[in-house]
C-alpha cells in the first residue's frame, strides 16, 4: 500500500497535461472565465478532442471503447482536468445510459447506441422523475401500452436536464400495473424528435435554464427500443443510479474549489487582515478540506475495491451523500467570502462594451451557483434516499 | 499509487484477531481489569511469544517482520475492536519508534526486549500546564557529570504502573514552552527518585502520576541530540497519534456494528426499533462516520514519511475528523440503546468510554484543526 506515483504514472501524469495544454478550446476557456452560461456547441466542442483522443469514455471497458486505464490513472486523469479547469462532459451517455446499454442492452442496441454516445452525434437527456413521482420514483405513472411492435407511451416527465438539446432519452416507464411497483416497470431509448414530445424549459434560481419539463402524447416506441426484459426496467434504474452516485462525489473539482475559495479569502479584506486571517472563517475553511480529504480516500478505497473486481455498490450512497454535501459548503463559502458583490446579478454590460465590470471578477455568479447547488443534494436520489439506501442495503435495517 | 494490504499483513490482521477472539471476551476483559494489577501479563507473554507479532513493526536487522506503520495500524485497529488495554501503543509503537528513530545502543540492547515481551515502555511527556504542547515542559535534566539529573512531574503516564522503561521529555535548557532544549530520555522505571500514585483510568488502562525527584541517569539515557529533541518527539507522537486513529477504526466499528444488532433486537411500540426511520438514519449516518473514519486512518498512516510539515498537517487532518466522527459515533451509540447503553453492564459503554478517551488523546479536534490552519492556511498567498 502507498501514495506514490511510479515513474510511468508520472509519465501518463505528463501526458495528460501536455494534452489539456495544447488542446483545450481557447474559446470555451475564455466563456468559462467571463461565468457566461454553456451551450451545446461548448460541451461538444471537448467531448469530440476527447473522442478523438480516445480519451472520452474512461470508465467504459476496453471493448466498448474505454481506456483501459488503471484506478490510477482515472484519478490521474479526474485530478488533471479538474487542476485544469476543464468542463465535465455531459454524464446522460458517457456516465449513464451507456453503461446501462452496455451492460444489458442487446448487440443490435449496443452497435446502434453506443458509437454515437461516444463521439457526443447523440445528445442524450434522462426520463426518471415526474411531477409525482421524485423520491419516491417507482411510483411513476408515464404508461407504455403495447402496439404490435411498438409502444405508445403517455404521460409527463419533469427535471430533465438538458432535454432542450437532446437527440435521444432513456426513460422509465409503466408497463404493468397488476404487479408491485418495481415490477412493472420498462427502461425505454427514446428518440426525442419523435411526433408527440414536447419540451418545456424550467428556469432555476440562477437564472439558468438547465432542467425541463417533458410532455409525451401517443409517442409510437419500437419494442426494440427497449432495454433489457420488459418489466425488469427497476434493475437497469437502480444499476444506473449506483453508477451515478460515484461520478457525483465530484471530489478533483471541490479539490479545485476550494483552492478559488482560499484565494477569494486571501483577496478579500475583513479589517486590516485578509478574510483567511479571520479566525472564524479560516476555520470553516479547515474543516472543509478535512471532509474533503476524508471523501478523496474514501473513493480511493472505493476505486481500489472495484479494481478488485467489486463493481459500484451502495457504499456509493456514501461518496453521493458527502461529495453533495462538500460541494454545497463550497458554494455556501465562495458567497459568504465576497461580501457586497454576491448582491449584483448582471456584472457588467454586453459584449465589446468596455466599461469596467462590477465588482471583482471573482463575485460574478457566486450567488446564482450557491442556488443552483442546492440542486446535488436533492438530485441523484435525495440524500434522504441515500441514508434510506444504505440502511437497506447496506446494515440491512 | 496501491491501495492493497499485502498477503503477510493479511496474515496479520488474522492472526492477531484470532487470538483477541480468544482472550478477550467481554466478561475476561471486565475480569482483568478488576484484578489487581488491571491486568492479564499472560496476554502480553502470548502477543511476544505464542504470536511472535511484536515484532511487526521493526526490521529485519533489528529482529523484526519489517513492517512499520501499516502493521502497527493493523493491529491498532484489532486492539479497538475488543478494547484492549494492551501497552502496544506505549511499548510498540512509541517507545520501539523512538528507540528506531534515535537508533544507537540502547535501542539495540531494547528493542529485543521489547520484541520478546520482557520490556514495557510508557511515555512521560504530558504535564499538568500543557496541556497538548510537548514542548511545554517544567520537567527539567540538569546535566550532572556524565549524566543527567531529572526533576519534575509529569500526568496522566498511561501503563506506567506496568513499565521496566519510562520515555521521559524534559528540558536541558530553554525555558517553558521553546522549542529548542527539550530532550527526550528512556529511563529504567525502578531508578531511585521515581515515585509514582498509580490509578485506573476510566477506559480500563491503568496510570500514573510520576514524580521525578533527583533521578540520577546516564548520559546512554539521552535518545537524540541534547536539547535538539523536539522533532523527534514530533513525530513519534505524531506516529502515535495514527496509532490511536487506529484503534479508533476498531473501536467505532463495534460501536456501529453493536448499535445495529441492538436496533435490530430491541422492540418498541411493536417492532424492532431498526425499523424507525428517524434511528435508520442516524445509523446511516454513524456508518459514514465510522467509513470516514477508516479513509482517514488511512491517509495520515500513508503520509508518515512525508517531510515534516506535510507528515503534521496530514496527521492534523485525521485526527480532527477522527475525534469528531469518534465523539458522533460513541453519542449515537448510547442514545440508540437508551437506558442500558449508560449503564456497565453492556459492552457498549466501555467502547464508548475508551472512544471518549480517543477523542482526546494526543490532541483534541480543535487543537488540530489549529495546528493544520498554521501549516497550511497562511493568511498571504
Amino acid at each position: 500500500m502507498n501514495l506514490e506515483f511510479s515513474p510511468e504514472e508520472l509519465a501518463f501524469r505528463d501526458e495528460v497535461r501536455t494534452f489539456i495544454a495544447e488542446n483545450y478550446p481557447q474559446d470555451l476557456r475564455g466563456k468559462q472565465d467571463e461565468g457566461d452560461e454553456l451551450g451545446k456547441e461548448d460541451f461538444l466542442s471537448w467531448h469530440r478532442i476527447l473522442h478523438k483522443k480516445g480519451w472520452v469514455a474512461p470508465a467504459w471497458p476496453v471493448e466498448y471503447g474505454g481506456t483501459g486505464w488503471t484506478a490510477t490513472q482515472k484519478y490521474i486523469w479526474s485530478e488533471e482536468t479538474a487542476r485544469a479547469d476543464c468542463i465535465r462532459l455531459m454524464p446522460f451517455g458517457l456516465a449513464m445510459v451507456g453503461p446501462v446499454i452496455y451492460t444489458f442492452g442487446t448487440p443490435e442496441q449496443k452497435a446502434q447506441f453506443l458509437p454515437r454516445i461516444l463521439s457526443g452525434e447523440d445528445w442524450w437527456c434522462q426520463g426518471y422523475s415526474e411531477p409525482g413521482s421524485g423520491s419516491d420514483l417507482a411510483s411513476l405513472r408515464t404508461k407504455a401500452v403495447r402496439d404490435g411492435d411498438h409502444y405508445i407511451v403517455n404521460g409527463q416527465k419533469t427535471w430533465t436536464t438538458m432535454a432542450q438539446h437532446a437527440d435521444w432519452g432513456f426513460f422509465l416507464v409503466r408497463t404493468n400495473s397488476d404487479v408491485k411497483q418495481q415490477e412493472g416497470i420498462s427502461f425505454l431509448l427514446i428518440n426525442m424528435k419523435s411526433p408527440g414530445i414536447t419540451v418545456r424549459p424550467i428556469i432555476t434560481l440562477g437564472g439558468e435554464h438547465e432542467v425541463n419539463e417533458v410532455w409525451l402524447e401517443d409517442v409510437r416506441v419500437p419494442v426494440s427500443q427497449r432495454i433489457y426484459e420488459e418489466d425488469k426496467g427497476w434493475t437497469c434504474a437502480k444499476f444506473l443510479l449506483a453508477h451515478e452516485r460515484t461520478g457525483i462525489a465530484g471530489v478533483a473539482a471541490s479539490k479545485r474549489g476550494i483552492e478559488r475559495v482560499k484565494s477569494i479569502a486571501r483577496t478579500e479584506l475583513d479589517g486590516d487582515r485578509s478574510l483567511l486571517a479571520n479566525p472564524f472563517f479560516k476555520r470553516k475553511v479547515a474543516e472543509l478540506e478535512m471532509d474533503l480529504t476524508a471523501l478523496e480516500f474514501t473513493e480511493l478505497r472505493s476505486l481500489a475495491g472495484e479494481n478488485a473486481g467489486k463493481g459500484p455498490g451502495p457504499e456509493s450512497s456514501l461518496l453521493k451523500i458527502k461529495g453533495s454535501e462538500i460541494q454545497q459548503r463550497l458554494t455556501e463559502l465562495s458567497l459568504e467570502a465576497v461580501g457586497h458583490y454576491g448582491a449584483p446579478y448582471f456584472r457588467g454590460f454586453g459584449d465589446g462594451d468596455n466599461e469596467h465590470p462590477i465588482g471583482p471578477d471573482y463575485a460574478h455568479r457566486t450567488a446564482p451557483t450557491y442556488f443552483n447547488a442546492r440542486k446535488t443534494t436533492i438530485y441523484g436520489g435525495s440524500n434522504e434516499i441515500q441514508r434510506n439506501i444504505i440502511a437497506k442495503m447496506v446494515l440491512g435495517l | 499509487m496501491d491501495f492493497t494490504y499485502t498477503e503477510t499483513q493479511d496474515m496479520l490482521r488474522d492472526t492477531l484477531a484470532r487470538f483477541l477472539a480468544d482472550t478477550y471476551d467481554f466478561d475476561k476483559r471486565q475480569k482483568m481489569i478488576a484484578s489487581s494489577g488491571g491486568r492479564d501479563p499472560g496476554i502480553w507473554k502470548g502477543l511476544a511469544t505464542d504470536l511472535g507479532i511484536l515484532s511487526a513493526p521493526f526490521s529485519e536487522e533489528q529482529g523484526g517482520l519489517g513492517g512499520g506503520a501499516l502493521e502497527n495500524m493493523i493491529m491498532m485497529e484489532e486492539f479497538g475492536k475488543v478494547i484492549a488495554i494492551e501497552p502496544y501503543l506505549q511499548t510498540v509503537v512509541i517507545g520501539g519508534g523512538a528507540l528506531k528513530a534515535a537508533g544507537g545502543p540502547l535501542a539495540d540492547a531494547l528493542i529485543p526486549e521489547i520484541i520478546a515481551g520482557n520490556a514495557i515502555i510508557a511515555f512521560a511527556y504530558a504535564e499538568p500546564q500543557g496541556r497538548y504542547d510537548l514542548a511545554n515542559l517544567r520537567t527539567s535534566a540538569k546535566k550532572d557529570g556524565a549524566g543527567y539529573v531529572l526533576n519534575g512531574h509529569k500526568g496522566v503516564v498511561y501503563a506506567a504502573p506496568w513499565a521496566t522503561h519510562l520515555l521521559v521529555t524534559a528540558r536541558t535548557g530553554g525555558s517553558q514552552r521553546e522549542a529548542a532544549g527539550v530532550s527526550l530520555f528512556l529511563v529504567d522505571a525502578k531508578t531511585p527518585g521515581i515515585v509514582r500514585r498509580d490509578y485506573p483510568c476510566v477506559d480500563g488502562f491503568q496510570a500514573s502520576e510520576v514524580y521525578f525527584e533527583n533521578v540520577a541517569v546516564s548520559a546512554d539515557a539521552l535518545l537524540g541530540g541534547e536539547g535538539t529533541g523536539l522533532p523527534l518527539i514530533e513525530q513519534i507522537v505524531d506516529e502515535a497519534t495514527v496509532a490511536v486513529c487506529g484503534e479508533a477504526c476498531g473501536v467505532t466499528r463495534k460501536l456501529h456494528e453493536g448499535t445495529l444488532d441492538y436496533s435490530k433486537q430491541r422492540q418498541q411500540f411493536g417492532q424492532p426499533i431498526g425499523r424507525f426511520q428517524v434511528l435508520q438514519h442516524r445509523m446511516a449516518d454513524m456508518f459514514l462516520e465510522v467509513e470516514q473514519i477508516v479513509s482517514m486512518t488511512l491517509m495520515a498512516t500513508l503520509k508518515l514519511d512525508l517531510p515534516a510539515d506535510e507528515r503534521k498537517a496530514a496527521v492534523s487532518l485525521a485526527k480532527a475528523k477522527v475525534s469528531r466522527s469518534a465523539k458522533f459515533v460513541g453519542q449515537n451509540a448510547i442514545q440508540t440503546h437508551g437506558g442500558i447503553g449508560i449503564t456497565q453492564e453492556l459492552a457498549i459503554g466501555h467502547y464508548f468510554k475508551r472512544a471518549t478517551m480517543i477523542e482526546g488523546q494526543f490532541g483534541s479536534a480543535d487543537f488540530h484543526l489549529d495546528r493544520f490552519e498554521r501549516l497550511t492556511l497562511a493568511d498571504a498567498a
